[in-house]
């Protein structure tokens, strides 16, 4: 299964996590950055951000291209919507159930 | 991003009223609005059809894991379960928890849906061919169909 079709299972689970979800707003805000770059400024060593990278790759949500011998990361924003709007119709299910339970229990 | 759904609801009915709309299989498929076999009870799996013209070979399914009387009602389930030419049964679930608590003005009921994340790979690569014909409409579809059924 291509990277682009990695599911909304995969992105929730990449997602579950602090420091993925730190490197995901850090590559939302700007131009794709190389693995030093995410490093520094973080807790994080080389090896660290490079485990968590592989992991939203995995997921699709980031991208890899390679400059000259550095490779940069940048976000892959569809997954990450296709993931809201799946949550988002799950959730208007529950409004239009409780809602009914609502006028159930107080009829 | 959480992989779970909250939601948090006051109901002016006492928490014996909301109980019992919870965890009796006639009166949870009124409101939910899928008619179940049997009486809810843990460990069991509960079966229902969607009375609605062309949903009526769907089966609901769920199964229990805690009656709690008046605290906590929970039950696993396959989320848009929805295609009869797939067999879900082995594959990972959601778990639905029905949380009461007393108050003033009568019940707060939360209702939470978590482990989106254990969806298998070949149900994504499903949701993401249907996405291709309009994924989010048919599923839109179902939530109506379901909504006015009955």
């Amino acid at each position: 299964m291509p990277a682009e079709l990695a599911g909304r299972a995969s992105v929730f689970a990449a997602l579950g996590d602090e420091t993925r979800l730190g490197l995901v707003g850090r590559l939302s805000a700007g131009p794709p950055q190389s693995i030093s770059r995410l490093a520094s400024g973080s807790a994080l060593t080389r090896q660290g951000v490079t485990k968590h990278l592989r992991v939203l790759e995995g997921a699709g949500l980031v991208r890899s291209a390679r400059v000259g011998r550095e490779a940069r990361f940048e976000l892959v924003p569809e997954p990450l919507k296709a993931a809201r709007a799946y949550l988002d119709e799950v959730s208007a299910q529950w409004d239009d159930a409780l809602a009914r339970l609502k006028s159930f229990v107080e009829r | 991003m959480s992989d779970s759904i909250e939601k948090r609801v006051e109901l002016s009915a006492p928490v014996s009223r909301v109980w019992r709309a919870l965890t009796d299989h006639r009166e949870f498929g009124e409101w939910f609005r899928v008619s179940i076999d049997a009486p809810f009870a843990p460990g069991r799996t509960a079966r229902g059809n969607i009375p609605h013209p062309g949903y009526e070979h769907l089966t609901w399914e769920a199964t229990v894991e805690a009656i709690e009387p008046e605290r906590l009602f929970s039950f696993r389930w396959h989320p848009y379960a929805v295609d009869p030419n797939v067999d879900y049964a082995g594959e990972p679930t959601t778990l639905v928890e029905f949380r009461l608590e007393a108050k003033e003005c009568g019940t707060v009921l939360t209702v939470t849906e978590s482990g989106f994340d254990a969806i298998p790979p070949h149900r994504r690569a499903e949701a993401f061919r249907m996405n291709d014909r309009g994924w989010s409409i048919q599923v839109e579809n179902i939530a109506r169909h379901v909504g006015h059924a009955g």
